[in-house]
């Protein structure tokens, strides 16, 4: 069978980090073909060479046979490939309509004839959406219903899905999934990127695994079980990935909250942590993992609700009063949240408690403070020659062990990550688990928000899981599997779904 | 993806950088040696030095202001009223509650610029940009809009801006003492440095338990202390308060740290560089003056050569490339 799209020999770089290595990549006309991989592994640099937003330092780029040379997003649009994305890029305050055709819009509309053709588009998706709703009211399913009409509408080829169905409810992921199998036996060659390995199992026809900027293997789904292609994505047993378990006793609580709520997303709360034990925080991205943890750690101010620390209840307001009660946040975005890139590792790292590396007269104490963060340096692994060269002269995953180090530094005994391997290698990640694992083993209390559910399930003591801003339920390690977390991620999205739609 | 740890090299990007100011100072110098025989006279020198006395406490206050990534519009008006506060308050209360007494209303003027700022989030141009007219308008309620004599009463007042430490005016010795103790603050402190790290990523600094409102609003009262502390000196020269002083000097502060290499964008910045961007302004002028530019004709290249100035530094970020 002819390929749709050949990329072969692939390689791109960001400033000295190779992001592809000479990615080879075929899609077929009528199929599914996922590609899988960690976050960082260059799936998304990959689909960006195809869509034509990144041009490659080496590779070809076949489009039905002939090579391309593609001037920009556009250009690729026209050659027939659509990129789906994550964020979905519709102008939110236009029409349906006007975003289906936004590329071809004539000087003077035809209204009439614009709303029809886009809800012939959309209803051929088997969907009913009124062509003049403003995208910005429409629910997210609906949205992204509008951007595959979009590229319907361009005769698009081959269509990018990246991560589709991480924002939607279970029903509206099945019409998805559905909706792609219409467009596959259309003929159109699909793309699929998802981190839900069932879905990618009961869907793809073929599945291409990418790790560190390279393309580990092409399988065809009938040949491989889920164990595989998780070995092949982590390149090592997840036993070698999280370490040894050291024996820990959970203590006395550390934190406890009660019906905390910020008034919007997140509607009462209840949970607690005990000392020395990880508790991981499960759920669909948008679920209010973070902005629970934003509530906690006071980067937001609740509402409603009560936080105790050791039995005490505390008033928290902001992150000051957080890290002097002692607790940690390493937030989601480390370049944005985490770190002052361009400033030394140095200062980074001791940012969170300068109190005891400044005189009365508030001098820094250098030697003090180069003594403090050469320990925490050796303690990390953060491997640089300097510690007063910029945060941002770092790899991810050693960026990452800064902002770690800047916990350690604060020395408090709740420590809380939001997704704390998101763009860190293998090597780095493996590193960090055992630094959390440490950290819970010295009998500090532990949260991890995280995305990946092998991360979740590999390190976690349970698993307490979020479905829009409630806690539905918890896990055991008896219970790890993605099957029993997304049910509970997803369960009663049903009804409320079912609610929109009918609406 | 591989360990990259970027070596901290020379390049051309770095030094320009680095020394683009510096650079920029000793071509003027070789310029302005070359155009007129009386420039690099110990006296002309000396006189360059004191005009730029107010300008540079302006300066450095904006400094601070702007390495948070904010800006203060309002120093040239608080350096009026600090001109006729000192004048007035010395009838009455003598020479060292009436100094006093201008810097704490210059502080206040800052303290509610950066209250505003920090705690209800306005920006700062525009709070600024209003305390500038409020406190403009405060002096010439103070003064009746008339110059205000200080008479005997301000005698040691006008004795230092007269006076001299052996050749040195009494106003350059000032102004290099507060350029000295700025240094130190933002080299040597935690004061400094978490200023310039809120200039360079806020959130990441509040998300380490830092106070970033009070660092916020605590550079604005520095800049309207130091305005007010510009008023006093300009004060000291006349013998005047006048609510007329300080019209535009605002745009010569931002210029002199621009000129400085200090980033708009917050974060990045020295006080040697800002002295050096103060110098070059006042070198500037001096020149023209040596030359017989008209005054009007001056303005337009005074202009010119900030753009200038700033040409040579964004090249650093050309050459970068």
């Amino acid at each position: 069978m002819e390929n749709l799209v050949e990329l072969t020999g692939i390689r791109k770089s960001f400033g000295g980090v190779r992001a592809l290595q000479g990615v080879d990549f075929a899609l077929r006309p009528g199929e599914v073909h996922a590609l899988l991989g960690e976050n960082g592994a260059g799936k998304s640099t990959l689909m960006r060479v195809l869509g034509g937003e990144y041009v490659p330092e080496a590779g070809t780029v076949d489009v039905g046979g002939a090579p391309q040379q593609f001037r920009g997003p556009m250009d690729a649009l026209d050659k027939g490939i659509a990129i789906i994305h994550q964020e979905m890029a519709l102008a939110t305050d236009l029409t349906v309509a006007e975003n289906i055709f936004l590329a071809e819009i004539p000087s003077i509309i035809a209204w009439r004839d614009l709303n029809r053709r886009a809800k012939d588009l959309i209803s051929s998706l088997g969907f009913s959406i009124s062509p003049s709703a403003i995208v910005g009211d429409l629910p997210l399913a609906h949205q992204q219903v509008v951007e595959i009409a979009k590229a319907l509408s361009r005769n698009a080829q081959v269509m990018v899905f990246d991560e589709p169905t991480a924002v939607l409810s279970m029903r509206d992921a099945e019409r998805l999934l559905g909706i792609i199998r219409t467009l596959r036996d259309r003929g159109v060659g699909i793309i699929y990127i998802s981190h839900r390995l069932d879905e990618v199992f009961r869907i793809a026809n073929r599945i291409t695994v990418m790790k560190d900027g390279a393309s580990v293997a092409t399988v065809e789904r009938n040949d491989v079980e889920i164990d595989d292609v998780i070995r092949m994505m982590v390149g090592r047993s997840l036993k070698a990935l999280f370490g040894e378990d050291v024996e820990r006793t959970p203590g006395k609580e550390v934190l406890r909250i009660e019906d905390l709520s910020d008034g919007s997303r997140i509607k009462g709360a209840s949970l607690s942590i005990r000392a020395g034990e990880i508790v991981g925080l499960g759920g669909l991205v948008g679920a209010g993992r973070t902005e629970l943890v934003r509530l906690i750690f006071g980067a937001e101010r609740a509402k409603s609700g009560r936080i105790f620390l050791h039995g005490k209840e505390t008033k928290i307001g902001s992150p000051r009063d957080a890290v002097r009660a002692g607790i940690g946040l390493v937030p989601e975005s480390r370049k944005e949240q985490g770190l002052v890139l361009d400033f030394p590792i140095r200062v980074n790292a001791t940012m969170s408690k300068l109190s005891p590396l400044v005189n009365i007269f508030g001098f820094m104490r250098r030697s003090a403070e180069v003594a403090a963060v050469e320990k925490l340096s050796t303690r990390l692994r953060i491997k640089t020659d300097n510690l007063n060269d910029p945060a941002s002269s770092l790899s991810g995953g050693n960026q990452q062990k800064v902002v770690l180090a800047k916990w350690f530094h604060a020395d408090g005994d709740l420590l809380t990550f939001d997704e704390p391997t998101r763009g860190v290698d293998v090597g780095a990640k493996s590193e960090i688990y055992s630094l959390i694992k440490s950290l819970a083993a010295e009998g500090r209390a532990v949260l991890v928000i995280s995305s990946e559910h092998i991360e979740l399930f590999g390190l976690c003591d349970r698993i307490l899981v979020m479905r829009e801003g409630e806690l539905t339920g918890s896990l055991e390690p008896g219970d790890y599997t993605e099957e029993k977390l997304l049910k509970l991620a997803m369960v009663n999205t049903m009804s409320q779904a079912e609610a929109i739609a009918t609406h | 993806m591989t360990e990259t740890a970027r070596p901290r090299s020379l390049n051309i990007s770095n030094i320009l950088h680095r020394y683009g100011t510096v650079a920029i100072l000793i071509a003027l110098l070789i310029v302005a040696t070359s155009m007129s025989n009386v420039f690099l006279t110990e006296r002309n020198i000396i006189n360059v030095l004191r005009q730029s006395a107010g300008t540079s406490l302006m300066a450095v206050g904006m400094l601070f202001v702007i390495l948070t990534r904010g800006i203060d519009l309002s120093v040239g008006s608080i350096a009026a009223l600090g001109s006729v506060l000192s004048a007035i308050l010395i009838q009455d209360y003598g020479t060292g509650l009436s100094i006093a007494g201008a810097l704490v209303a210059g502080g206040a003027c800052g303290l509610a610029s950066g209250l505003l700022i920090s705690l209800l989030k306005l920006p700062p141009f525009v709070t600024t940009l209003a305390m500038m007219t409020v406190a403009r308008g405060l002096s010439l309620i103070v003064s009746t809009g008339q110059p205000i004599q200080m008479g005997d009463a301000g005698s040691l007042i006008t004795d230092f801006g007269s006076g001299l430490i052996g050749n040195i005016p009494y106003p350059v010795v000032l102004m290099i003492v507060v350029f000295v103790v700025s240094g130190i603050v933002l080299t040597f402190t935690r004061f400094g440095r978490l200023v310039k790290a809120i200039g360079s990523n806020v959130e990441a600094v509040r998300l380490s338990g830092i106070r970033v409102a009070f660092y916020t609003t605590s550079v604005y009262v520095i800049s309207g202390v130091l305005a007010a502390a510009a008023g006093i000196v300009s004060t000291s020269r006349t013998g005047i308060g006048s609510a007329n002083i300080g019209v535009g000097a605002e745009l010569d502060a931002i210029a002199a740290v621009v000129i400085g290499g200090a980033s708009l964008m917050g974060g990045r910045g020295g006080v040697f560089n800002t002295f050096i961007g103060v110098i070059v302004l006042g070198i500037i002028a001096n020149m023209m003056n040596l030359a017989r530019v008209p005054g009007y004709h001056q303005q337009v290249f005074m202009g010119c050569i900030i753009i200038g100035a700033m040409l040579l530094q964004y090249a650093s970020n050309w050459f970068r490339k």
